[in-house]
């Protein structure tokens, strides 16, 4: 029996560039920063040395939950079942009996219900114990966009999350796509959500100088390869992605983005923040994901790089992409949509699969932002500042993570 | 506002439900979609509107809108 190929059917995006999935991506292909100033209604930020995040625009949790539900979930949860329900629907798939356990759910987060956490403590320490939510557990705990999408759209297959920080989202995808191909299910809810834009996520990723201080100009901020750069911008948001088997979706005449042909992961082993020696772990990742896809690195088309805009990381990606590809990797165009959405650390690579998916349908290629004097360390192409239309049949998304964790996703036209 | 109203605009507020639906012999649960989570919550904002603690062997009690109006006005401290 031939393998059980893993098809793209549905995209649901929550971002600071939109939240509306054509907005979005007109906003990507325009090269429109999402980055923003912390807005006094989410939290004073004056105190803090980073003031600026990407923080989701044009979102409305009501349209997805009823209002007297919201104050029991995160709003890392209003942006996962935002995504997840447009994702679904834009399948347009539909949960019968005979298929719903048939039907799962992964997605994952990298820190989960920060601002509960927070709000709840603060209760405890004003007015003791009994003042902790009843809600505080099921309402900040990563797994609950998994679950309560399962109860909102009554999937009864595989239910779960997966926490590899910044690859959370590339790994439920890579997870995901792996439970069609062995066969417990035929569809799968996959990617990730994250709201990190708190006080303590801030100012956490601040303490550890993970953060760009451009607090002047925030749609600067983010600017990957740019010899400026100091740092990576924080971002808010959900993408998943609808995942299905092929001939199930081909049977029901579903409307097909792409093929998802190939997963990689790794580990660097090497330190808890820092990418390892010349990126030889994102590198390792990456040849795993060509090997998974049985392609040669001449076939990619487009990576859609981790490309946070740190000093450290942008560097080791350019060196690991070197490493894969070969000579090639001067050939290859590279680009960084964190220039414009800032990074989502476990959702991140939920919407980075979904402009990866957006390019192979629209045979173009999102941009860079703000690489106005690259490094001279940082010398591959990088689609500066312009999007490009050319040829994308095979697209690369990378995800890397605290923790020393790489996931690769390759997707490939129909 | 007297205690009654002031109880039914609380339910109204923590469990989303239209203000006439919240008649006082409704009951939490079988009337107004509570959950168990929900009462906890419910007890907790009676708790912080009026000033008082209601002991857990007490609210397991708070059924319906009348058990907690009648909790409160007996327990309540007159300000």
């Amino acid at each position: 029996m031939s393998k059980r190929r893993v098809v793209v059917t549905g995209l649901g995006i929550v971002s600071p560039v939109g939240s509306q999935l054509e907005a979005a991506w007109d906003n990507i292909k325009a090269g429109r920063s999402g980055i923003n100033r912390i807005s006094a209604d989410l939290f004073d930020a004056s105190a803090f040395a980073v003031q600026i995040a990407g923080n989701v625009k044009g979102f409305e949790a009501t349209n997805y939950i009823k209002s007297k539900d919201l104050k029991k979930m995160d709003t890392f949860i209003h942006y996962g079942i935002g995504a997840g329900i447009d994702a679904f629907k834009d399948s347009g798939l539909e949960v019968t009996e005979a298929n719903a356990e048939r039907i799962g759910v992964l997605v994952g987060s990298g820190i989960g219900g920060l601002e509960t956490i927070e709000r709840n403590y603060e209760a405890f320490l004003n007015g003791g114990p009994r003042k902790i939510s009843p809600f505080f557990v099921p309402s900040s705990i990563i797994n609950m966009v998994a679950g309560n999408l399962s109860i909102m759209l009554g999937l009864k297959g595989p239910n779960m999350s997966i926490v590899s920080a910044c690859a959370s989202a590339t790994h439920s995808i890579g997870d995901a796509a792996r439970m069609i191909v062995y066969g417990d299910v035929d569809a799968m809810l996959a990617g990730g959500a994250e709201m990190g834009s708190t006080p303590l996520g801030i100012g956490g990723f601040a303490a550890a100088r993970a953060l760009s201080t451009r607090n002047d100009a925030p749609e600067a901020a983010s600017r990957p390869w740019d010899k400026d750069r100091d740092g990576f911008v924080l971002g808010d948001g959900a993408g998943i992605l609808m995942l299905e088997e092929y001939e199930h979706a081909k049977a029901r005449g579903a409307r097909i983005y792409c093929e998802l042909i190939g997963y990689g992961m790794s580990s660097d082993a090497y330190h808890m923040t820092s990418p390892s020696e010349s990126g030889e772990g994102a590198a390792r990742c990456m040849r795993n994901a060509l090997r998974d896809a049985g392609i040669n690195a001449e076939q990619v088309d487009y990576i859609n790089a981790h490309g946070t805009s740190t000093p450290a990381g942008d560097k080791a990606e350019t060196q690991a992409v070197k490493a894969a590809l070969g000579d090639y990797a001067y050939k290859v165009a590279v680009s960084s949509t964190k220039s414009m959405t800032g990074h989502l650390l476990g959702a991140a690579g939920g919407v980075e699969a979904v402009f990866s998916v957006l390019a192979i349908r629209d045979q173009v290629l999102p941009p860079t932002i703000n690489l106005d004097t690259p490094d001279p360390e940082c010398d591959l192409d990088y689609v500066p500042n312009v999007a490009r239309e050319t040829k994308v049949d095979i697209a690369m998304s990378n995800s890397f993570g605290f923790g020393g964790t790489n996931g690769t996703l390759i997707f490939k036209r129909i | 506002m007297g205690i009654a109203e002031r109880v039914k605009s609380i339910v109204v507020e923590q469990l989303g439900v239209d203000e006439e639906e919240v008649k006082t012999e409704a009951s939490f649960t079988e009337d107004l979609g509570a959950d168990s989570l929900d009462i906890v919550e419910l007890v907790m904002a009676f708790e912080e509107e009026f000033g008082i603690e209601i002991p857990d062997e007490e609210a397991e009690k708070i059924a319906t809108v009348r058990d907690a109006i009648d909790y409160i006005e007996a327990h309540k401290q007159e300000a």
